[in-house]
């Protein structure tokens, strides 16, 4: 691992960003007029974005060069039921085997198929183990790695060729992106979540609006979240086009790591915390791009269209065609046609058919105490189907352990098993065309929840009350 | 070295045009084709939503299933590539033949995705690409040409031609059709090296 206390942390460019200490400590070299060698700490790797990669060491007769730097979790094609029974559809259980194959062959320490409790949505199980520690280089072949930037890592999403890279050498190529901070001033209000800010920023950027840039974000409201909440910021950088979202390791992410079965312990921790706390964006440090928003302005959000820039607050209408620039005319129409909506129309009170909660984005054990805490007492409506899917084992295990699971039940919600499920839908867990879901995931892309499926992403306490009205519903009213 | 990817050098060939904007990856190649464990087949699931109906009969109003438009060349609004991660939206537009993307901005992962794969993302302007969409509306068989090594695309109807660019080093991996794994895998020593540094 190369978190080096000796290299000189602004790179000798003076007042240095927190990007710029992380990424100076990694480059093993420069390509002439071409992009950097960048080190990587820590890869993760799930079954449907690497059997190609594995493939493509095995023609160059490669092996992987650092096995125990690489977690492998089974995830993405994986049932949220009868985990233990083998998988029904042949082609995802092919792929799971080839996944297990490929871990056995290259000799994978950190393998975690089906069942195993570590497994899990490949970004939770990375925080939640120890794995993601501030200061860190990481990449997985999923573009949500910008989730562990929580930490105060650079971590960002690759596609197949670079996941054959990593393996192959540990190292990818990559061109230095430009920075950018946000900062979020200010609390957030009463019954507005880290998903609504989150929203909120991807709405006023949108979704190109970060393309290019590695954003850190700042400002009250973020060091007042949780690890959790800033999490769910980081992973929905992407959603604006960002490389990636960092935010800079603080006394909540120390409290965090602490303890963690891949946490550093003893010794080996208290140099790792020294260097932890020189992770910072220093004064007068230079950003390509800055923003500023007030955290007091935002209100519970949801989307109207297919993606996640086409965002407003839980009361607002969705914008008129006139107000959209005329190259985008066709399709912001093309959208609100798939998503059965007029422009100009008021979305609050709709019926709603489905309810999904978890995924990489909120399928933490916050957002399940947030979801359990206002259902309490309450009933699912009964034209709701609800999936609430933990996003690991150790999510799942909380949940039963805090009382939750009770609750849940008593309100006459089920709890599914861990995976991805219908934010991706790769496995059965598909909402039927036409139907709308109200959705903790991280995307609203047409068919992304199951082929005509409408998704309206929202945080899990919007979720909440959709799912115990039938309808979108203000969870502050 | 290993030659994996074909060389690329210049292309003239008719466009697909699709004017629509923020092209996702899910859109490209949607998840449910995702469970295969190679790279080949990708290419008949291309926009597979937009493409075919639920009985797998094709969709007469889409640009890939009109007789009237074909080539190597997909012309797409802006924001093209966002969204998922997954090599296999390249896989799937390299698979069903075209060699180059037009578009006036690209997602980032999609377009190192793309040159991974030895298919061309060319950058053009607002404007010029309005004028491609414009000049294919008028006639199908309107053609672009694409010169990598002066790093040019040209309208053949218009006459019109813009400089487009691309990382040097990139350049010469698809001039010579060789990639990074080949380069990360000359630089094994520095790797080590670095290692023992950091620790
Ligand atoms: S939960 Fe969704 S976004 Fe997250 S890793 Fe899985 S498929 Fe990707």
């Amino acid at each position: 691992m190369s978190n080096n206390a000796q290299t000189p942390p602004s790179g000798g460019r003076g007042a240095a960003t927190l990007f710029d200490k992380i990424w100076d400590a990694h480059v093993v070299s420069t390509v002439e007029n071409g992009p950097t060698q960048l080190y990587i700490d820590r890869h993760f790797c799930h079954e449907v974005t690497s059997p190609q990669a594995f493939n493509g060491l095995r023609t160059r007769g490669l092996k992987v060069f650092r096995p125990e730097q690489t977690t492998m979790t089974a995830d993405h094609n994986t049932p949220t039921i009868d985990q233990d029974q083998p998988v029904k559809d042949p082609v995802s259980r092919h792929q799971l085997d080839t996944f297990a194959k490929n871990a056995t062959e290259f000799n994978m320490p950190l393998f975690y198929p089906l069942g195993h409790t570590n497994n899990g949505v490949v970004h939770i199980i990375g925080p939640e183990n120890g794995f993601t520690q501030p200061g860190m280089t990481i990449v997985c072949g999923d573009s949500h790695t910008s989730t562990h930037g929580a930490f105060g890592t650079i971590a960002f999403g690759i596609g197949t060729s670079e996941v054959e890279m990593v393996l192959a050498t540990q190292c990818i190529l990559q061109t230095r992106p430009k920075t950018m901070r946000i900062i979020f001033n200010g609390k957030l209000g009463e019954g507005v979540t880290a998903k609504d800010l989150a929203l909120y920023m991807i709405s006023k950027l949108t979704t190109g609006g970060a393309t290019g840039f590695f954003v850190e974000y700042a400002g009250e409201a973020i060091r007042n979240m949780s690890m959790e909440e800033r999490m769910t910021v980081c992973n929905l950088s992407i959603e604006m086009g960002a490389r990636g979202g960092m935010i800079a390791p603080d006394e909540t992410t120390f409290a965090y790591v602490k303890g963690r079965e891949f946490a550093p312990k003893g010794e080996e921790w208290n140099k790792k915390l020294a260097y932890w706390k020189t992770l910072k964006t220093d004064e007068g440090a230079k950003f390509d791009k800055e923003l500023v928003f007030d955290a007091a302005e935002i209100q519970p959000m949801i989307t109207y269209g297919t993606n996640p820039g086409m965002g407003i607050g839980i009361k607002e209408a969705i914008p008129t065609l006139n107000s959209i620039d005329e190259a985008g005319r066709i399709s912001f129409q093309k959208s609100l046609d798939y998503m059965g909506f007029q422009a100009g129309e008021k979305l609050e009170g709709k019926e709603i058919d489905y309810v999904f909660i978890g995924s990489c984005t909120n399928g933490r054990i916050e957002d399940f105490r947030v979801f359990a805490n206002y259902v309490k007492g309450k009933k699912k409506a009964d034209n709701v189907t609800a999936w609430l899917v933990p996003g690991s084992w150790k999510v799942e295990k909380q949940i039963r352990e805090e009382g939750l699971y009770d609750i849940l039940t008593e309100a006459g919600f089920k709890l599914r098993q861990p995976g991805c499920s219908a934010c991706l839908a790769m496995n059965d867990d598909k909402v039927p065309a036409g139907k709308y879901a109200v959705s903790t995931s991280n995307r609203n892309f047409e068919g992304r929840q199951g082929p005509g499926a409408r998704t309206i992403l929202a945080g899990p306490l919007v979720a909440a009350a959709a799912a115990v009205t039938g309808k979108i519903t203000d969870p502050r009213a | 070295m290993i030659l994996k990817m074909e060389k690329f050098i210049t292309l003239t060939s008719t466009v697909v045009p699709l004017p629509i904007e923020n092209v996702d990856t899910d859109q490209i190649i949607p998840a449910r084709f995702l469970k295969a464990t190679d790279k080949n087949g990708f290419g008949n699931n291309l926009f597979a939503d937009w493409r075919y109906n639920k009985d797998g009969s094709p969709k007469a109003d889409f640009v890939l299933n009109n007789t009237q438009y074909s080539g190597s060349i997909l012309v797409a609004g802006k924001n093209f590539g966002s969204g998922s991660s997954r090599e296999h939206a390249a896989w799937a537009i390299d698979g069903y033949g075209f060699k180059v993307v037009v578009s006036s901005f690209f997602a980032d992962i999609f377009q190192n995705n793309a040159l991974n794969n030895g298919v061309l993302p060319v950058v053009v302007s607002v404007e010029f690409l309005a004028e491609i969409f414009a000049s294919v509306n008028a006639d199908p068989t309107t053609t672009l040409t694409v010169e990598l090594e002066n790093q040019t695309v040209t309208n053949n109807t218009t006459g019109k031609l813009e400089i487009f660019a691309i990382n040097p080093y990139k350049k010469e991996c698809l001039l010579n059709g060789l990639d990074d794994i080949d380069y990360l895998l000359s630089k094994k020593d520095l790797i080590e090296e670095f290692e023992k540094k950091a620790h």
